[in-house]
């Protein structure tokens, strides 16, 4: 058998469907137009960079036609006067070179753009167009006709454009400059040259030091002084006071030596020493920008839905503005944005992105739907119960867990190392002073403020930063992304894991199928899946995947009844599958309700059933057995306790199942435990447990695709990397590991500057030696063993 | 002998100049993205290429 990929979009073609056109195969007319589009206008070169670059184009119809609502288009403008309109859009699919090319030559397909502008990493495209010439509604169609569909939802809704906070950088530039001039000028002192030449310039040489070493003291070091204060006012002492107290100390005893004409002083230690504790803050910050891990329920919700007003026009209409009581028109792959009963026949709904959940469920005429979920198929109306932010899923935010604004929910190790820091060396150094004043008071100055300086613990601050900062890096290279740098020493500190279970520890991409009932013939098989063919339907297509291949046939009559089940006849034999109750009048019993499966008659036979089982994620019985020595674990889950014995045959003897528990229930269980005293870590993955996420110390959000779906957490971890969950924790306690050897490592450092501060022998340049080294020494220590560590097998 | 003097200050001077460029290429959101404007710079040759192609065959006929 020959394996054929498309030309566009790379996905094998399926036998006997392939579509020739210029020589090309491809796998779909979707992919075949917009090689046609490409091609009609010059733009072949998009498959150049890459191989079959492309996605398949959606059928989006109507979807974008909020976007002609003058109201709803100037919110999600960025820019417009006159003519010229800029927007901003976020499209998940760029991935590649191709991506990039395509999009900036936009100009190419559509007249009436000027200038579009691609943000790789953000996965943006910045897009200035005439909007007399093109409106915002036909370039997204035309962006989702060429495979790239725009990603528009509730969170670009009149938010004010987050400003990008670069004062770091300009702190580290200021630092940089200032640090490597005073360097510069510093020679002629290092080196003592006792020449009358040079001698007549010092004024000048320290004139100047002093005035670069302004800047670097008072704007780049201000964040010290800042959380210093902070950090006094909340009488938590964390390490930045020790800092804050070095620098000034340093300025103010250097100040005074230049003034008194005593020596240099020690402004090109206070440069160096605030250039590499910037530099360590850079390094710990790693941002994925095409992740978002403040994702709520806006991110997933359109903003504007089809509302039927009473004289049966349709209206698009903000979802802000639904009421109750109104009518909505909710179309294919469009998300129900409020709870509400449904009013057409049946519908078929997804609840993957609530639950993870992947088998769409069958809503009747009249019954309940709720907020979140997807319908898959017809267009459906329904009337309106409760405005967004009373609906059962959107009132999980009015939590005050997302209220308040947690900044630091622990104390950092660092912190916890300068409570005891702190005061050790205040003690030293009035020691140090109460000895000398009896001896010489001037030595007795000299001696306290170089004790403060040389004890400034620039090398104690910089090791967490930049361990973390390798961590950080090694993780993201592994798919496991974290939010920030605390994050890994919360890991360490987790005693108990709590799991979802739908689409957490289950996939929802593969089904585990069974077929129980009466013998099946290979021919009635064949028969099955040629019926299959013709469906869309999840199930349909999952039990397609799964029956073997095998010739085609014709079938006539081929009918699917939304919600019950296919019915066609293959050589005057009628099939029906789908539905117990609809293929053979069978009543479900109690034991029955809880799976999904599809029946099976040919003729007037009944032959039996495919049951679809949850499919456990590779590797999670190893992964659990291993978790289990170390972690208490327990699962959790929305849905009824069908799979309890399923579940207790893989997971180690004594892990906690609780079955049945709502989003709100999730988070409370989640409370209790910390209540108890645990560090308690959520791993999750749909909106239902975004309470439980956002409780619980460590919140990580499993993602089959991270570009696109991910609920408020701390990290996101791949999908395909959940079996080296235990890897990750393992390499967080190693992290902590490192801190602690190297903060063994500072300290010695600190008591060898000490011992020359204590006696009163701390000349700068000594200074200016101990204090670079010291960091060096660190940072590379710190950077070997980590890699050292991760590429160890830690298991 | 005040040449020093004249020297150290002009060294300062473009050190200074470099820095305000700096800090305008950070202001303009130069370094926001670090990435794309890599993957951009190696299309601008090949839509060149691209329109020269276009244009061989209009040339021919005006030959």
């Amino acid at each position: 058998m020959r394996e054929q990929s498309c030309f566009h979009c790379g996905l094998s073609i399926e036998q006997n469907e392939e579509i020739d056109f210029d020589d090309k195969k491809f796998c779909c007319t979707g992919c075949k137009t917009v090689y046609e589009i490409f091609s009609s206008n010059n733009l072949t070169s998009y498959y150049d960079f890459e191989k079959s670059p492309g996605a398949t184009p959606q059928d989006i119809k109507g979807k974008y036609d909020f976007l002609e609502n003058e109201a709803i288009l100037s919110k999600i403008l960025e820019f417009q006067e006159g003519n010229t309109s800029i927007v901003s859009l976020n499209i998940p699919h760029i991935h590649c070179s191709s991506c990039i090319w395509i999009l900036e030559n936009l100009n190419r397909l559509q007249p009436g753009i000027s200038i579009s502008q691609v943000n790789f990493p953000e996965k943006r495209v910045r897009i200035t167009f005439n909007s007399e010439v093109v409106s915002l509604k036909e370039i997204a169609y035309l962006l989702s006709s060429i495979g790239y569909e725009p990603y528009i939802s509730l969170e670009n809704y009149g938010t004010e454009k987050a400003k990008i906070d670069r004062s770091l950088t300009y702190k580290l530039g200021v630092a940089f400059f200032c640090f490597g001039n005073i360097m510069l000028l510093s020679f002629p002192e290092y080196f003592e040259m006792k020449e009358f030449w040079l001698d007549s310039y010092k004024p000048f040489f320290r004139l100047l030091i002093f005035l670069l070493a302004l800047p670097s003291f008072l704007y780049s070091a201000s964040g010290y002084y800042i959380s210093a204060y902070h950090s006094i006012r909340t009488r938590m002492l964390n390490i930045d006071i020790p800092i804050a107290l070095g620098i000034i100390v340093m300025f103010i005893r250097s100040t005074y030596d230049m003034v008194m004409d005593h020596g240099p002083g020690f402004f090109d230690s206070l440069a160096s020493l605030v250039f590499f504790m910037l530099l360590g803050k850079m390094f710990q910050i790693k941002t994925y920008s095409f992740l978002s891990f403040e994702r709520d329920f806006k991110s997933y919700f359109p903003i504007a839905v089809t509302k039927i007003n009473k004289d049966a026009s349709e209206e698009n209409v903000a979802i802000y503005d639904v009421l109750k009581g109104d009518r909505l028109l909710i179309r294919n792959q469009e998300l129900i944005p409020v709870d509400g009963i449904l009013i057409s026949e049946s519908a078929e709904i997804d609840y993957s992105f609530v639950t993870g959940e992947a088998v769409p469920i069958t809503k009747k005429s009249g019954d309940k739907v709720f907020a979140g979920g997807k319908q898959i198929g017809k267009v459906i109306e329904m009337e309106v119960l409760h405005s967004v932010s009373q609906s059962y899923l959107t009132q999980l935010w009015s939590n005050e867990i997302f209220q308040k604004k947690v900044d630091q929910k622990h104390k950092t190790i660092t912190d916890a190392i300068s409570r005891y820091f702190t005061p050790i060396l205040l003690l030293i150094a009035f020691a140090g002073f109460g000895y000398w004043i009896f001896i010489d008071a001037n030595t007795a100055f000299n001696v306290f403020t170089a004790v403060l300086i040389v004890a400034c613990p620039c090398a104690l601050a910089l090791t967490a930063p930049f361990t973390f900062g390798n961590i950080l890096r090694i993780l993201g290279k592994k798919k496991f992304y974290l939010k920030n740098a605390i994050v890994i020493e919360q890991l360490a500190k987790v005693n108990t894991i709590v799991f979802d279970k739908t689409g957490t520890i289950t996939t929802n991409k593969k089904s585990n199928i069974i077929y129980e009932g009466n013998f099946i013939s290979d021919v009635d098989i064949l028969v099955i899946k040629n019926v299959l063919r013709g469906s869309n339907h999840p199930l349909s297509r999952m039990l397609y995947d799964f029956l073997p291949e095998g010739k085609r046939a014709a079938i006539e009559n081929f009918q699917e009844i939304t919600g019950k089940g296919l019915l066609a006849s293959v050589d005057g034999k009628e099939i029906k599958i789908g539905s117990g109750q609809f293929v053979d009048d069978i009543v479900p019993d109690g034991s029955e309700i809880e799976k999904t499966a599809l029946h099976i008659k040919i003729g007037e036979v009944y032959l039996g059933k495919y049951t679809f089982q949850n499919q456990y994620r590779e590797g999670l019985e190893k992964l659990f057995a291993d978790l289990s020595k170390d972690y208490q674990i327990k699962v959790l889950s929305g849905d009824n306790d069908g799979e309890r014995s399923n579940l207790e045959a893989i997971l180690p003897k004594g892990t906690e199942l609780i079955f049945n528990q709502k989003p709100e229930q999730k988070l409370e269980y989640i409370k209790k435990l910390q209540e108890k005293g645990q560090n308690v870590m959520m791993v999750g993955d749909g909106l239902n447990d975004a309470g439980a996420l956002a409780q619980s110390n460590v919140g990580i959000s499993i993602s089959e695709n991270v570009n696109v779906f991910s609920p408020a957490c701390d990290a996101i971890l791949d999908a395909a990397e959940f079996s080296r969950l235990n890897y990750f924790l393992k390499l967080s306690h190693k992290a902590i590991f490192i801190i602690k050897m190297s903060f063994g490592l500072s300290l010695l450092y600190n008591v060898i500057g000490l011992a020359f501060a204590v006696t009163g022998n701390l000349l700068p340049l000594v200074a200016a030696i101990i204090m670079p080294l010291s960091t060096i020494t660190i940072v590379s220590f710190v950077t070997f063993m980590s890699n050292y560590f991760s590429s160890r097998n830690l298991e | 002998m005040s040449v020093i003097y004249l020297l150290i200050s002009v060294s300062i001077f473009v050190a200074i100049c470099f820095f305000i460029a700096f800090i305008a290429a950070v202001k303009s959101g130069q370094y926001d993205d670090d990435y794309t404007p890599s993957v951009r710079i190696l299309f601008d040759d090949e839509t060149k290429i691209n329109s020269q192609n276009n244009n061989l065959p209009i040339e021919e006929k005006q030959v």
